[in-house]
């Protein structure tokens, strides 16, 4: 039976690669994913895992490093956060596109300039058209959890594609939290072992992503595309697989107290749990408000998206990054477009706050249900509004 | 390869698009590029091979008499040869 432990968020999640059984982690620290890898590192270097630590010079060369290992067949973890993601950014095609299943945290943080290392989702948007699966976590048991489901998900002979699994800097890396680390035994039933069908091997040679004239490039973002989508299906079957192991249930779009709700506020990330606690609040003082939290956001759950605002009149969306001389808000500029062709569908209004650590508290939360319903009554939509900037 | 190019379609394609058949590239004709050709008069030729040497597709070859000709399959007729070759023994002429 697993067991109840307070644990950093960080430390747990170098726990759970170390359950996960990795073979190889190259990673470069960068706050706030330090202590994830601080953590990894001494659990090899104390014998406690059995795995290649790589200390490389930067992102580039970790994520670079964790493509060679993947291709050899090796289990590869990395974790990363802001800058270091943007480091990163042209060698996460090219696992994603030689279909190489490396796991990867992202501490979610700012991006400069001026420089911040605290959280926020501009890190996640810029690669977002990388062709990784995304996942969202809320709190320390959800990062946990999915991280064990992302090594299964990735590792799926239908999938083989990498993972990103997010979790906002600080507001959630740097927490000390209650959560239940699962057994050794339960994790080795639950991810199977890894076995890549094309390994590198000098006695069968083969060739990786190599050069494609236009004759045949098409084709070969075509098969990407078609992979990545079809990845939904055993995303899905891994969390109802992982709900009956492990009791704990996850899907693409998560609701709370959101079915006979007239306006929805939705949310991704840490900031969730205030959200869940201001609707609590309004809930009390009879108001018609529901939460519902995006955790899939690639591929994009447009079906559930759909589903679960069908009833709604109103949809307050609250990024966490800006897409600057464009839309504002990523996420919410995604659902517009979902719910474009819907013949019935919810007023969308676009909020963008909690930038480069800005908290929003639960009277924030209540500002942004109070003003999005304020905006969609008196026809005052913009593109977005900031929450939360001094004028 | 199995099929020409221009018949695979998206579902042909390994995982991750790999190369499988080991040195496949052999195939790809890359004298489709080609607007020149280099043109060997082997009177002025005195078989030194600097044409040879500095190819760059590598589709310079010698043949029984010593002399060097262009395989045109490879050749891309970029004229490196020709600015080269020290007897102006090589010329490039217009593809029709």
């Amino acid at each position: 039976m697993a067991k109840r432990v307070g644990i950093e968020v960080s430390l747990a999640i170098a726990e759970t690669a170390k359950l996960a059984n990795v073979d190889v982690v190259a990673a470069y620290p960068i706050t706030p994913q330090t202590h994830i890898v601080e953590h990894l590192a001494q659990l090899v270097a104390d014998g406690e895992l059995d795995a290649a630590y790589i200390p490389v010079e930067s992102e580039h060369s970790a994520m670079s490093a964790c493509l060679g290992a993947s291709a050899v067949g090796a289990r590869t973890f990395t974790a990363t956060a802001g800058q270091g993601l943007e480091l990163m950014h042209e060698v996460l095609y090219i696992a994603s596109s030689m279909r190489l299943p490396v796991v990867m945290v992202v501490v979610n943080r700012a991006l400069s300039a001026p420089l911040s290392v605290w959280g926020d989702h501009s890190d996640v948007m810029a690669v977002r058209d990388t062709g990784w699966i995304q996942i969202f976590t809320e709190n320390g048991q959800e990062v946990v959890d999915n991280l064990l489901g992302a090594f299964r998900i990735a590792e799926d002979q239908r999938v083989l594609l990498p993972v990103m699994i997010h979790l906002d800097g600080f507001h959630l890396s740097h927490m000390v939290e209650p959560l239940f680390l699962p057994e050794q035994s339960e994790v080795d039933q639950f991810i199977p072992p890894y076995y890549y069908p094309f390994p590198l091997n000098p006695d069968k040679p083969i060739t990786m992503g190599a050069f494609a004239p236009p004759i045949i490039y098409s084709e070969t973002k075509k098969a990407q595309e078609v992979n990545l989508e079809a990845s939904k299906a055993v995303i899905l079957q891994c969390w109802k697989d992982f709900g009956s192991f492990f009791k704990r249930y996850y899907s693409p779009v998560e609701s709370y107290l959101s079915e006979d709700a007239r306006v929805l506020l939705l949310t991704m990330g840490s900031f969730s749990e205030t959200a869940m606690t201001a609707i609590d609040k309004m809930r009390k003082e009879g108001r018609d408000v529901g939460l519902l939290k995006l955790r899939l956001w690639r591929p994009f759950p447009f079906g559930e998206i759909r589903q679960a605002v069908k009833n709604a009149e109103v949809l307050i969306v609250l990024d966490r990054a800006l897409s600057f001389g464009g839309p504002g808000g990523p996420v919410c500029s995604e659902i517009r477009s979902a719910l474009y062709d819907e013949e019935k569908k919810p007023k969308v209004i676009s909020f963008v706050g909690g930038l480069g650590g800005r908290d929003i508290t639960v009277a924030g939360f209540e500002y942004i249900v109070n003003r999005g319903i304020e905006i969609s009554q008196t026809g005052s939509e913009q593109e977005f509004e900031m929450f939360g900037v001094r004028e | 390869m199995t099929k020409p190019e221009n018949e695979i379609t998206w579902k042909d394609l390994e995982i991750g698009s790999i190369v499988t058949e080991p040195g496949n590239a052999s195939q790809y004709q890359t004298g489709d590029w080609r607007s020149q050709r280099p043109i060997f008069d082997n009177k002025k030729c005195i078989k030194c091979g600097i044409c040879y040497i500095f190819c760059p597709e590598g589709c310079i070859e010698q043949n029984v008499e010593g002399y060097f000709e262009a395989n045109l399959f490879y050749c891309k007729g970029c004229g490196i040869c020709t600015r080269e070759c020290w007897t102006q023994a090589i010329t490039m002429v217009e593809e029709e």
